[in-house]
């Protein structure tokens, strides 16, 4: 790789690198992604590997592990261009049969393609899965493209054409003005126009100003951010560099959770591949402007993202927020004026630079401008990483992204925005999602996390759930966070264990209130969100566990009565052998009983009876 | 200078502070006191307790912001006692009342406000801790050692020596346990040795009257940051 020493030496390497690459080309793209790695992506791709070369192909068909490919319950995805093939849970087993059947005869494998679960029909092509037909890749477009190891392949899918745009003719005031004009709001969760964010700290006064790329995605089951930082690093490195010629700054962080270790690893190297080629550093690309990016690893604290406790942690600081105002646009790192937009943001700018303002703007909703990421998650068929425009439904995500519930079941309630958003009820099914709609029905955007919900999950024990994680994870800083997760926390796990009063839901309505209005951070604001809105929308869950001690979903044990049904049981005395508290009685191939009084209520009866003899009620 | 002041409305009334004054001071400048736990004028505000929320905006725009920190801005409407301020001081009084149950300077702050008991489970009886960080504080603002610090978080968080071990850093001085508003910090002086965060210091006597100064270690500090001998500490004020 060249140092770029201008615009037009890009350009010219740009063209080069295009000009040798074929694109009727037989790729095999395995996906790396967070989903995909786990279950033995690697292995998968040293298969292909392994099998191209025994038949002496490898030098013919290119061989990449990419990005996330989004659809991650079916790991581990396999993208074959240039069809647009898509093969899901494949297995390293599987390799040498589709290299003879698809690589080498043309013939589709059905085995290995998604299979509609609404009419069962096989869907090969992705443009055919209806998991992707509903999506609008802009952050996400070159996962199942590129190798986020190479610049190369990033330049050739149009990389840092957006910074050449920038750095070639606009001024810092333009740049703002168009972030501003294509109605990005931050993707991390808050929603604050990022334009108008910029603005603020180009303003304000200082010499010395930094951007920061908040990469603590913390969400229980969210994973955008890192499926970005691993699979388009180089689309957040540009980002970054333009927000620093925009605001002012010629230094830029990326703060990234510790446990992102492959995150880590990938924008390391793109930092690198970057500086060698002068897109980072002194002049880049001859302009006058210069910009480095370091990275700045973060212990794994939920709080620490929070701006302001994430510049803490940064500074070597306790992760615990500070009060605003002062905000970082103005006194942030260091003291001196700080953007920080979370990954995503940062990932949206090329595009918005390349493409203009009015064509983001065009895409979502009045207020709510855009795609947004979402990791889809819970009772639903298709889990795994979607990108829709703002606007899209509850129902398209629920049931076209989605594939509609598990087994069968009964859609009960979605929760967005990770473990301080809300939980959304059937009735809003059609709800376009943006940050306003969200919010009005008690949610919240949040990052982007979104748990479906079946019939299966009790919503006081959902509540207590998030409660638990918010409670670990909040700071401790301020009293009605700290004092009042604990109790709402403790109140919760009462009421799920048959010991709720009836002045409990007031109670905790009362505390919701002053720890929404009195918390110092948003996390303490916004963790009354999984309380108040089963508090509103599921009530009589509420009800049902303390007035009547009952748990319709089933799910908390201590209100759950296991019975043997005399009529079903056969005697084998399965359950008797897996009772912990020996409860169960009865002689061999009678029915047997169980001792309420000594059952523990632990469901191993349950588990174990092949007959459904055992018999679960509330 | 006329340019650096702001005018703005608190309870009603007009006020003028100059620019960026904490709306608490600014309140406290017109005579209208505002509960605080955590705030400590010698030490940066944090905004820990928020007890000193007062409610800024107009109808229907309104929030809750800690008077401590939030700076006077012009044309700001300000309310100090409106009913959902002290409802979340109520609230939070209640929520420290079963944090530190044996606190009695807590105690008496709630009951002047109408609360009495608690509606919550009540920690540990002895419990007095608010974790108000005024002693953090204190020791990194004030002292400038920064011996002790906040740790863990929520379920965990009390105040502590690095790894909870003695601290190397601390020299004993006690300014810790002179500004807890709780009396939570275990301190001992005994045989001229001073127990505090479970390090033993030696005390330094007057080499005139014989009476303890201080710990050795805080007069060595003390020779550090000045440059003199620390044998020029070892005479007490009164001797001096």
């Amino acid at each position: 790789m060249p140092k770029f020493e201008s615009m037009n030496h890009l350009e010219e390497y740009r063209g080069r690198l295009l000009s040798s690459r074929n694109p009727q080309e037989p790729q095999v793209l395995v996906c790396g992604g967070p989903g995909c790695l786990p279950m033995g992506s690697e292995e998968v791709a040293a298969a292909f590997q392994a099998e191209l070369k025994q038949r002496g192909l490898n030098g013919n068909v290119v061989l990449k592990e990419s990005g996330c490919q989004g659809l991650c319950a079916k790991a581990v995805k396999v993208m074959l261009r240039p069809q647009g093939i898509t093969y899901q849970q494949v297995t390293a087993e599987d390799v040498p049969e589709i290299v003879e059947a698809t690589l080498v005869n043309g013939k589709i494998l059905d085995k290995f393609c998604y299979q509609d679960p609404a009419d069962g029909s096989v869907k090969a092509y992705k443009s055919k899965v209806p998991f992707y037909q509903g999506q609008r890749p802009i952050v996400l477009g070159k996962m199942d493209l590129i190798d986020p190891t190479s610049l190369d392949d990033y330049l050739a899918q149009g990389g840092y054409q957006a910074l050449q745009k920038v750095l070639g003719g606009k001024s810092p005031e333009a740049v703002i003005d168009a972030v501003e004009r294509s109605g990005l709001r931050g993707r991390g969760g808050g929603g604050f126009p990022t334009g108008r964010k910029w603005r603020l700290c180009r303003q304000a006064p200082g010499d010395v100003k930094y951007l920061i790329c908040n990469g603590d995605e913390g969400d229980p089951g969210a994973f955008m951010d890192r499926a970005v930082m691993e699979g388009d690093p180089h689309a957040v490195l540009e980002g970054m560099i333009i927000g620093g010629f925009a605001i002012g700054a010629n230094q830029g962080y990326i703060y990234v959770r510790h446990e992102y270790p492959l995150a880590v690893k990938r924008l390391a190297l793109a930092i690198d591949q970057a500086r060698e080629a002068g897109l980072l550093g002194a002049n880049l690309l001859g302009s006058g402007f210069s910009f480095d990016v370091k990275i700045s690893k973060g212990a794994g604290a939920f709080v620490c993202g929070e701006e302001t406790a994430l510049i803490a942690s940064m500074e070597g600081d306790i992760g615990e927020p500070h009060p605003r105002p002062p905000y970082p646009a103005v006194a942030g790192l260091w003291g001196k004026p700080t953007v920080i937009n979370n990954v995503e943001t940062w990932a949206n700018v090329p595009a918005i630079m390349s493409h203009g303002p009015e064509w983001y703007a065009a895409i979502g909703t009045e207020n709510s401008k855009g795609t947004k990421v979402f990791s889809l998650v819970g009772a639903v068929n298709n889990t795994g990483l979607v990108e829709v425009p703002m606007g899209t439904t509850l129902r398209q995500m629920v049931y076209d992204l989605g594939g509609g519930i598990r087994d069968g079941g009964e859609f009960k309630a979605v929760q967005t925005g990770g473990p301080s958003g809300g939980c959304i009820p059937k009735q809003f099914l059609d709800l376009p999602v943006d940050y306003d709609s969200l919010q009005s029905v008690g949610s919240i955007m949040g990052s982007g996390g979104m748990i479906v919900m079946d019939e299966t999950s009790c919503m006081v024990d959902v509540a207590r759930y998030f409660m638990s994680f918010l409670h670990d994870e909040s700071c401790g800083k301020c009293t009605p966070c700290r004092e009042g997760t604990k109790h709402l926390l403790e109140i919760l796990t009462e009421i799920t264990k048959g010991n709720g009063k009836e002045e409990h839901i007031p109670l905790m309505e009362e505390l919701c209130d002053t720890m929404a209005a009195a918390s110092l951070c948003g996390l303490g604001q916004s963790a009354v969100n999984p309380v108040r809105s089963t508090l509103k929308y599921f009530r009589e869950e509420y009800e049902a566990h303390i007035l009547h001690k009952k748990c319709p979903a089933l799910v908390c044990r201590p209100l759950l009565k296991y019975t043997v049904d005399p009529e079903t049981c056969t005697g084998c005395l399965a359950c008797v052998r897996e009772c912990p508290v020996d409860a169960i009685h009865g002689e061999a191939a009678e029915p047997q009983v169980i001792d309420q009084e000594l059952c523990v209520k632990c469901g191993m009866c349950h588990a174990v009876c092949k007959f459904d003899a055992v018999k679960v009620e509330s | 200078m006329k340019n650096d002041s702001v005018s703005l409305t608190i309870d009603g009334k007009p006020v003028q502070v100059p620019a960026g004054t904490a709306l608490l001071l600014a309140a406290k400048a017109n005579n209208i006191d505002i509960p605080t736990l955590c705030y400590h004028p010698e030490l940066k505000p944090e905004g820990h307790c928020r007890l000193c929320v007062v409610e800024i905006g107009t109808a229907p725009r309104t929030r809750l912001v800690n008077s401590c920190t939030y700076p006077a801005e012009p044309g700001l409407v300000v309310q100090t006692a409106s009913a959902k301020v002290l409802a979340s001081r109520r609230m939070v009084l209640e929520l420290l009342l079963a944090q530190a149950p044996a606190g009695e300077h807590l105690k008496e702050m709630a009951a002047a406000m109408g609360v009495h008991e608690t509606r919550f489970k009540k920690g540990d009886p002895a419990a007095r801790c608010i974790l108000c960080a005024q002693c953090v504080r204190t020791c990194r603002e004030v002292v400038g050692v920064s011996a002790i610090s906040m740790a863990f978080r929520t379920p965990k968080k009390r105040v502590a020596t690095p790894f909870a071990e003695q601290s190397e850093a601390c020299i004993g001085c006690g300014s810790c346990v002179f500004i807890c508003p709780t009396n939570t910090i275990a301190y001992t002086e005994k045989d001229g040795i001073r127990t505090v965060w479970g390090r033993k210091f030696e005390l330094q006597p007057c080499n005139k009257c014989g009476n303890y100064i201080a710990p050795k270690a805080q007069l060595e500090h003390w020779a550090k940051l000045t440059g003199d001998p620390v044998e020029s500490f070892y005479v007490c004020k009164d001797c001096r």
